[in-house]
């Protein structure tokens, strides 16, 4: 187990919007029974096959450090944001609010280090470009959304998703079949748990140039 | 002629307060979250504007703006709208609500509407029986008069008012002063973060093996499915045992990690705190915060005099400072003109601060607990306590105007007990007081700080 390396991923959103039923979904393949709002913060952890089904396949430990949301303990939360290698912003399907709020959630995390931090910090594109931080977006509840856009997958295109260049996955947390092995939805994770494990350890043989697009 | 003129006025002022109410809905109390059922909206604005018209008459009243006999007729008006509003209809959409937030219900609508009348009575039948131990009215009055519901909305309005200023009188001092803020050093934080990140290090690396041990049953049990011997069950065995002991100690570590997180919260606020005393703003409300203080010692110490005492003022500030000036200071003017513009004032400057108080402490209410399941239901609630608050805020404010303008109140709300309201707001907020210093005391003593500081080890 010593041998095995690890990366470090951290799943921020606000208060209510389901990352620790998306973090439980995602680490023991099952939805989460009696979820609680989370106080501090809570770690799950998985194991994943970088590059599956190649020769360079190696087994790593992604652990998902799952940020409580309310807005009361935000002074303490910097601690959690140490060393993070790839950011899962997680929104609620039926409430556009908490996509808005995804920037200030970004900016949070890439201004750890400055003590005072206002209140209306908004998320700095140029910041993000410096950091390059793998991101995913992930939009839970989409039980509750009209069920004419399920199909659909042009609803409600985030705009952060867009501007960070970053996945998007659209999920509903109760059902095991959203991340089932082959399914888009498990693919796409796969493919950023792959990229932040990439950033992390093999960033120097990476031969994909990250282009973002500003306005 | 006047009366249409004076309808129009009553009218725009309504809208525009109507707009306010909308306003700081959207942009304060939901800031956090989409507005999917749009008679929420609708019904928190109208509540809002109608109590701030109640207000806006009272001080018409006082200035003499607007016909007499239309500032009657709007009163009688605004009185019945909002007795409908908060007897009926809130109480109808919160059950409404309540009803649809329960998973375990059958949702057709007709269900949904045939549980919602039926809460609707229950809560009119307690409604009903509240007033009853009450002495809130003369016995001349039938059963189904206005006097009975106002009476009774004053009753619930004048605790939480009580309640609320007694809460406040004493929670305002002490988040102010710099005397009740505990020292906190960075290092204090540093060490306590670094035990936080510790233990959340011991929860991964527990979490780590508890995956690991899982991964290798299933590669296990995945290739010895020939040979089910006894040396594979047994392994299979200590397995889980061991993936069971180290899920008990994960918890007791998760639970600590919550403990020691909701510490650093505390300290964190606390040096925040420190941090904005040492600002201009800061040392002057600490200074507005002493003389707060003091002014909360005497508005306790006056509640007991007039519940020991049984004493009831009769005569308003106004009057009574009038009558102090003229006499022993020997100040002569104008005392009808005088009383006039003092009153205006006076309660002009009341009723500004009750509304702005009432929202803001709504507002911190509804962010401490509302989640999205609850946004809806919370908030008709408060809209329901915040037309409460507002007419009994009318009532109370009868014994604050000089005789010649409390007519239009007494002629209003009827022949009610004025007394009795009085009475039960001293003894209301006697009780809110002494149980806020003995709940702050507790709190006060418990804090980490505290136990740090007598020794015990970090």
């Amino acid at each position: 187990m010593a041998a095995i390396d690890k990366v470090r991923i951290v799943v921020v959103g606000d208060a209510g919007v389901g990352k620790t039923s998306l973090v439980h979904l995602i680490s023991h393949n099952e939805p989460i029974s009696h979820p609680y709002w989370t106080i501090g913060c809570s770690v799950e952890v998985k194991l994943h096959e970088y590059k599956a089904g190649t020769p360079e396949e190696k087994l790593y430990f992604v652990e998902l450090w799952d940020v409580g949301g309310w807005s009361a303990h935000k002074n303490s939360r910097n601690i959690f944001y140490n060393s993070v290698h790839g950011i899962v912003l997680v929104h609620d399907l039926t409430n556009r609010k908490s996509q808005q709020n995804l920037r200030k959630w970004l900016s949070e995390i890439l201004n750890r280090d400055s003590r005072s931090q206002s209140d209306e910090g908004e998320y700095d594109a140029e910041q993000f470009a410096g950091s390059s931080i793998p991101i995913v977006v992930v939009g839970t509840k989409l039980d509750l959304v009209q069920p004419i856009n399920e199909k659909g997958n042009n609803l409600r295109l985030s705009s952060i998703a867009d501007e960070c260049g970053a996945d998007e996955i659209n999920l509903d947390c109760k059902h095991v079949r959203h991340l089932a092995a082959g399914t888009s939805n498990a693919v796409r994770l796969s493919r950023f748990f792959d990229k932040v494990i990439q950033h992390r350890f093999h960033s120097k043989d990476s031969t994909v140039c990250e282009l973002y697009v500003f306005v | 002629m006047s009366f249409i003129f004076d309808s129009c006025v009553m009218f725009f002022s309504l809208v525009i307060f109507f707009g306010g109410g909308w306003v700081f809905f959207l942009k304060k109390l939901f800031r956090d979250y989409e507005v999917q059922h749009w008679v929420v909206l609708l019904i928190f604005s109208v509540t809002f504007a109608l109590s701030c018209t109640m207000f806006e008459l009272i001080i018409f009243e006082i200035l003499g703006v607007l016909d007499s006999s239309s500032r009657y007729f709007h009163w009688k008006l605004e009185l019945y709208v909002t007795l409908f509003t908060e007897i009926v209809v809130l109480p109808f959409y919160i059950a409404y609500f309540t009803v649809s937030n329960i998973q375990m219900l059958p949702q057709a609508r007709y269900i949904r509407v045939l549980l919602t009348f039926i809460a609707w009575c229950g809560s009119m039948y307690f409604f009903w029986k509240i007033g009853d131990p009450f002495p809130i009215l003369s016995p001349k009055h039938g059963i189904l008069s206005i006097e009975q519901c106002i009476g009774r909305i004053g009753v619930i309005g004048v605790t939480i008012m009580a309640v609320l200023s007694g809460f406040g009188a004493v929670n305002y001092p002490y988040t102010c002063m710099s005397y009740f803020v505990r020292p906190v050093s960075d290092a204090d934080i540093q060490s306590l973060e670094k035990r936080l990140m510790q233990t959340m290090d011991m929860i991964v690396m527990k979490k780590k093996r508890i995956a690991m041990a899982k991964r290798d049953s299933l590669l296990h049990s995945g290739a010895n499915k020939e040979q089910r011997s006894i040396w594979s069950m047994v392994k299979s065995f200590t397995c889980t045992d061991n993936v069971s002991v180290l899920k008990e100690e994960t918890r007791a570590l998760e639970e600590l990690s919550r403990q020691l997180f909701l510490e650093s919260v505390d300290l964190h606020n606390e040096q925040e705190r420190k941090e904005y005393l040492k600002t201009f703003k800061g040392k002057y409300f600490n200074l507005l915060g002493h003389f707060f203080s003091v002014y909360c010692v005497w508005k306790i110490f006056m509640a007991t005099i007039n519940i020991v005492f049984d004493r009831v003022g009769k005569v308003d500030p106004v009057t009574r400072g009038i009558e102090i000036a003229v006499d022993y200071l020997g100040i002569q003017f104008d005392v009808r003109f005088w009383s006039q513009h003092i009153s205006f004032w006076l309660v002009g400057i009341i009723i500004v601060t009750s509304i702005r108080g009432l929202l803001i402490t709504l507002t911190k209410f509804f962010y401490a607990i509302a989640s999205s399941k609850s946004s809806n239901i919370i908030v008709l609630c408060l809209a329901q306590i915040m037309g409460m608050y507002f007419v009994s805020c009318v009532l109370l404010m009868r014994m604050n105007m000089p005789i010649e303008y409390r007519s239009i109140i007494t002629e209003v709300l009827g022949d009610l007990k004025f007394n009795f309201y009085h009475r039960w707001f001293d003894v209301i907020f006697l009780i809110s007081a002494l149980s806020s210093i003995g709940f702050l005391y507790v709190a006060h003593k418990q804090s980490p700080l505290e136990t740090e500081v007598k020794g015990y080890t970090t």
